[in-house]
């Protein structure tokens, strides 16, 4: 079991740490690269009576002014609902978005010309938030729904009650590299495209749809991203697009690759939330009745709003049973960039309420909210079970008490707690807090046909192997696992395959890397492909070692007889035989999940191939003069099945956590009045720096004590978005450290994110109150 | 000294002829298709892009800056020599910076990779107690790995030595800058009086320091001055003498030197220069360059004030001294006039002095500050206090003092009663502004929170 799989380094080590590794805008420049520039609306919502972009066009070094006109194809890069124009026609929809891009033959010329641009408009209402939203009744399509039961009649039964709301904030992807492409018309007149996009297929349909051109003219190409986070799902198809319609229109290479405050101006983000619920629960804590309406900011566009705000409705429940749920969601439509997926998808929203709600109830019963995270858990063991979500699908191979009882263990969860009580007894102004919280997340794409892949698989007559597949590089160290599991079935090293650069031109059709799906998903497929050559070459191997087919096995860079060393032949040796032999060494690999079904007007269905659980345990001390908080400890444990490798799981567990603690604590979106992003750089939009990670940071994987049920590769679990949920831990340990200022308080408000002025604001609150 | 500018980069050098003086060495770095450096922001607040300087210090002591090259304007390196990532590697053979990154699985997507190797590679030949800890890499952003390998591959370097190796030699050998032309435009001095006297020629040209502040708008494109008077050269400038009844600081001393050679002496300035920006900003930034620049928030102003230093100016007609106390006019005025240069602070250092400065910002490490607040007191023979400076940024169009609150206290005791009476002074004492950052209200309470949690250290 341990072999490569547990010590393979990142595939590109080596590369990242002398700087030979490159990225999209890094290929060498062709002759005649030319750049773009965006003419920015500086309205959020704005009819366009004129465009003159003569005098720009007449700036030495500038080849054109691109605006809606200049679309051979269909002006759209809609991905779900045709309502995103790549170029506006008649209206702007948010601030700063482009009007028209010029095309120049360096970076700075094409920004000059681009303030040269004259447009002008007439600006129109604009609506800046979730709350103007739903007072103007301003959303798209109709509500979504997810119910069970009867939770109006249960709410009215139940013995508690409580209603509250919860604005939470969104969150800037800031991935180290901005969005980047890079496009030729080749000598055939395909259009190359090279992309740092997480979906080069749908960024293939989006050009070519922008073109008119049928798929098989373009090929997308995505070399490896420099983070992805979900930012990267459809939002870099607009710049592949506006890159290939200027490589179109010019004859030219085109290269874009955002400045910082661009990509942070025009790019959706994590959807913000206002989320309004009821509860109705009993003495002991356990949940009744939930009533629960969410509203996503869906910005400008749809985009992917329907699902992110559907997995959102669907995690409400996390690790929580409740009989009797009603669950509806609606999209606003606001003048501000549309937002988009980002890792967690909607889930992490979903989730902080489900935890907001818990909270409120064991405030209110003055219970420690542990208690009743763990009273309300699913169980397949109850009687009558409490095993099954609000969409209907049983809670498979839920491990979630198990794992939680060893980590309040090995994090001495009770003693800390109790010495907490004590510290916090002895200081006025400072008050420490710990929280621990489960996560329970559903893995598979809620539609069903993204749960498809495909891989491309080449040896070649000197044994040396050519691996492609479908899912793309972010460094989220999915080419890592690959090759782990092309290796562990082939029986050979790593060293003997190349990984090709991912493109549409070796496996077709594919699905976005998401959804914490890119190992399940291509793994499978890769493994099918090499599954195919194996039996192609078995009889060969077993003519040349003189044993029965069935006997053949793939060890260490040999084909051997099973159990027998001394008989075997060198891979290479094999496959020039399989040549000679005419035997065709090339195969592609296909996986589609099996089991899924969803209907998403009903909201039921089984839309999850398995859940991924964790928890963990966070210890904070806040500042009563300031708000400041510190995270003194961190104890997480995570389930990840039989890692395809740990040291590439364990850092998606690090760090997904620390992304969902920024955007929990420090990470904080601003507009300005007129729906200009104030937060649009890292002087003043935060990410966690090392300084906000304790040293005290425990990470471990969870040993499942039985077998699962499901057939994921080599039994291991997707790991990309979940553990990000883990860092609600913070938020409830900070939660728990306002608290102890007014011991006694029935309900503790604060605010997400939880910024200094936020943790400041509820402890002058909770005093105020007193 | 009319050779052709150049600059030295992994051990080769460029010519620099007909470069662009304005454009940032990091953007010209990928015009020589040096693309290891990557650019996250061009801000100098990501650190992806992060390089080592060669410095070489007036005692002789050479060393490597991580500095951002994002900030750095190409006319002001002409005759340096830095080392960028591609220039570590021997072959297939890593720098242990590297290896570390490689074996403790410190990059995912790599981008901001080649920059905290730069980060630790700077530790690797620096004798700071801090130079590989946390302080290294707090000004290099990281959205993958939640920093904790990079840390890990930190405590990996701290436990094996460079001393000695190819590049512990390359800087034992370097004599400091080579001698060229400069580029056209930004001026090189060696001497205040050349640097006033070419102000004098070219009235319209900008003084330039670290370029940490000025260097985010000319990365930027944004502000183009006729031509730009370089002070990093000046001998003058890099003093610092401690002194038994005061402290001179060069203006051109760099924020890391004070931070090691004053550590001790004035509790608010340890307090503060920590959470001055990162180490890349400090390596650069000036008590100078903060005084020019004069922000409502520049963290060390109020530390300044509070420890009543005053402002040693030289211009054409000489030199004077301005108390720090009539050095801010408005924002972003200051007493100084256009031709005069900022030649060195001095702070008083006065027996029994308590002072310490607190700050809070959204995020701890490596931000601008919602409020900054430093505080002094010296208290007399029978404990009422004799003297006390209560300043703060953050809260005014300049950084100030709450002199009424200050005048409030003389005479008093420093028990409750007073510090109370002084908060509720203080909530009320600014007029601060809603931004991005915080809220009016916040910051008013700020002013008098952060004086309570002052107060509380002393009479606790």
């Amino acid at each position: 079991m341990s072999g490569n799989k547990a010590t393979m380094l990142h595939e590109s080590a080596i590369g990242h740490v002398t700087g030979r590794a490159a990225y999209t805008d890094e290929v060498h420049p062709p002759l005649g690269m030319v750049e773009l520039h965006p003419v920015l609306s500086p309205h959020a919502h704005a009819r366009i009576t004129r465009i003159d972009s003569a005098a720009a066009q007449n700036q030495h070094g500038v080849l054109a002014v691109l605006t809606a006109a200049d679309v051979p194809g269909v002006n759209n890069t809609g991905p779900i609902l045709r309502d995103e124009p790549l170029l506006p026609v008649d209206q702007v929809c948010h601030h700063s978005q482009p009007v028209a891009w010029v095309v120049a033959e360096t970076p700075a010329v094409a920004r000059a010309a681009a303030a040269l641009v004259a447009v002008d408009y007439e600006p129109l209402p604009a609506c800046l938030s979730t709350a103007e939203a739903i007072e103007q009744e301003q959303f798209f399509l109709p509500p979504a729904q997810v119910a069970r039961g009867d939770a109006g009649t249960a709410l009215d039964a139940a013995p508690l009650r409580l209603s509250g709301e919860l604005a939470i904030g969104g969150q800037d992807h800031f991935y180290l590299e901005t969005q980047a492409s890079w496009v030729q018309v080749d000598s055939e007149g395909i259009v190359q495209v090279l992309s740092s996009t997480q979906h080069p297929t749908e960024t293939q349909i989006i050009v070519a749809r922008v073109l008119g051109l049928p798929s098989n003219r373009v090929v997308c190409r995505s070399l490896r991203m420099g983070g992805g986070f979900g930012g990267k799902e459809t939002q870099a198809n607009p710049y592949a697009a506006i890159a290939a319609l200027a490589a179109w229109r010019c004859g030219r290479p085109v290269r874009i690759k955002l400045l910082r405050e661009l990509d942070m101006q025009l790019t959706g983000k994590r959807h913000p939330f206002h989320a309004r619920y009821e509860v109705g629960f009993d003495a002991e804590g356990m949940l009744q009745a939930l009533k629960v309406q969410l509203y996503a900011d869906g910005g400008w566009s749809c985009d992917l709003s329907p699902p992110v705000l559907m997995r959102a409705m669907v995690h409400v429940d996390n690790a929580y049973y409740c009989p009797h749920v009603h669950i509806e969601g609606r999209i606003c439509r606001t003048n501000l960039p549309s937002n988009t997926a980002f890792r967690g998808f909607g889930g992490p929203q979903g989730m902080l309420v489900g935890e907001e709600i818990i909270d409120r109830i064991a405030r209110h019963l003055q219970l420690p909210a542990e208690q009743i995270r763990e009273r309300n858990f699913y169980s397949a063991s109850a009687q009558p079970p409490r095993n099954t979500t609000p969409y209907h699908q049983p809670v498979v191979d839920n491990v979630i008490a198990d794992l939680w009882a060893q980590l309040k263990a090995s994090s001495e969860y009770d003693r800390r707690r109790e010495q907490i009580a004590q510290f916090n007894d002895g200081s006025a102004r400072r008050k420490r807090g710990i929280a621990i919280t489960p996560v329970k997340f559903g893995i598979s794409f809620n539609k069903t046909e993204y749960n498809q892949a495909g891989a491309l698989l080449h040896i070649y007559a000197d044994g040396s192997i050519q691996l492609n597949h479908g899912g793309t590089e972010m460094g989220q160290g999915l080419h890592t696992k690959i090759l782990g599991v092309a290796t562990r079935v082939l029986g050979v090293s790593p060293k003997r395959i190349q990984l090709m650069t991912t493109s549409t031109d070796k496996v077709p059709n594919t699905s976005a890397t998401a959804a914490s799906s890119g190992s399940d998903l291509n793994g499978q497929a890769v493994k099918a492909a090499c599954l195919t050559l194996l039996e192609r070459l078995r009889p060969i191997a077993a003519k040349r070692l003189n044993c029965a087919v069935d006997q053949v096995a793939f060890v260490d860079d040999c084909v051997q007889v099973a159990g027998d060393a001394k008989r075997q032949l060198p891979f290479a040796e094999l496959t020039a035989a399989a040549y000679a032999a005419r035997i065709s060494l090339s195969a592609t690999g296909y996986y589609r999940t099996p089991g899924l079904h969803w209907d998403p007007k009903a909201g039921r269905g089984h839309p999850f191939y398995y859940f991924a659980y964790g928890a963990a345990v966070s210890e904070v001390e806040v500042c009563g003069y300031s708000g400041v908080h510190r995270l003194l400890r961190c104890d997480l444990l995570h389930d990840v099945g039989d890692s395809l490798n740990e040291i590439i799981d364990r850092g998606q567990i690090e760090g997904g956590f620390v992304q969902g603690l920024g955007w929990l604590t420090c990470e904080e979106l601003r507009w300005g009045a007129q729906g200009q992003l104030l937060t649009n750089a890292p002087s003043t939009y935060k990410i966690p720096t090392v300084g906000e990670v304790p040293t005290a940071f425990q990470v471990d994987l969870y040993r499942r004590q039985a077998d699962p049920s499901t057939d994921v590769i080599f039994g291991s679990k997707g790991v990309g978005e979940p553990p990000l949920m883990l860092a609600i831990s913070v938020r409830e340990a900070i939660r728990e450290a306002v608290a102890a200022f007014a011991p006694g308080a029935s309900q503790v408000d604060l605010g997400a994110p939880a910024t200094p002025e936020a943790i400041y604001t509820a402890i002058a609150r909770l005093r105020a109150r007193r | 000294m009319s050779d052709a500018p150049f600059l030295t980069i992994n051990g080769r050098r460029f010519d620099l002829t007909g470069v662009d003086p304005q454009l940032s060495l990091l953007r010209w770095l990928k015009t020589q298709r040096l693309h290891g450096t990557k650019e996250g922001c061009a801000d100098g607040d990501c650190g992806a892009c992060t390089v080592a300087l060669l410095h070489r210090d007036q005692d002789g002591t050479s060393s490597y800056q991580a500095v951002n090259s994002c900030l750095l304007p190409m006319g002001m390196l002409a005759g340096r020599s830095l080392l960028t990532v591609e220039g570590l590697a021997k072959g297939d053979q890593l720098h242990p910076a590297q290896q570390a990154m490689v074996d403790c699985a410190g990059s995912q997507c790599g981008y901001c990779t080649p920059g905290f190797v730069m980060s630790l590679f700077a530790g690797c030949y620096s004798d700071a107690a801090d130079a590989l800890a946390d302080s290294a890499i707090a000004g290099n952003l990281c959205r993958c790995t939640g920093y904790a390998p990079i840390r890990r591959a930190a405590q990996q370097l701290r436990r094996q030595s460079c001393a000695g190796d190819a590049f512990a030699q390359r800087l034992a050998v370097y004599s400091g800058d080579g001698e060229c032309a400069d580029l056209p435009g930004f001026h090189r001095p060696r001497s205040v009086d050349e640097a006033l006297a070419r102000k004098q020629a070219e009235p319209e040209a900008c003084w330039i320091a670290g370029a940490t502040d000025l260097g985010v708008d000319l990365s930027h494109g944004r502000k183009r001055a006729g031509g730009y008077i370089c002070l990093d050269r000046i001998a003058k400038l890099q003093q610092l003498s401690i002194e038994p009844q005061r402290v001179l600081i060069g203006a051109g001393v760099s924020l890391s030197r004070l931070e090691r050679e004053l550590a001790g002496v004035f509790p608010a300035l340890d307090q503060m220069l920590p959470w001055f920006a990162a180490r890349q900003v400090r390596n650069q930034a000036t008590l100078g360059g903060n005084l020019g620049s004069a922000s409502p928030i520049g963290d060390l102003l109020p530390v300044l004030l509070a420890l009543d230093a005053s402002v040693h100016l030289r211009g054409p007609e000489g030199a004077r001294e301005v108390a720090i106390s009539r050095y801010f006019l408005d924002y972003r005025w200051t007493a100084r006039a256009a031709d005069e240069l900022i030649v060195a602070v001095e702070l008083p250092r006065r027996e029994g002095l308590i002072n310490a400065s607190l700050k809070v910002a959204k995020r701890q490490t490596d931000d601008i500050s919602i409020v900054a607040a430093a505080f002094a007191l010296a208290l007399a023979a029978d404990g009422s206090i004799a003297h006390v400076r209560l300043a703060y940024g953050g809260v005014a169009a300049t950084p100030q003092r709450a002199l009424a609150v200050e005048s409030l206290l003389i005479g008093r005791h420093l028990d409750i009663d007073s510090v109370e009476v002084a908060a509720a002074a203080l909530h009320s004492a600014f007029a601060p502004i809603d931004d991005h950052r915080a809220s009016a209200a916040y910051r008013s309470g700020l002013a008098a929170d952060l004086f309570r949690q002052f107060a509380a250290t002393v009479v606790p």
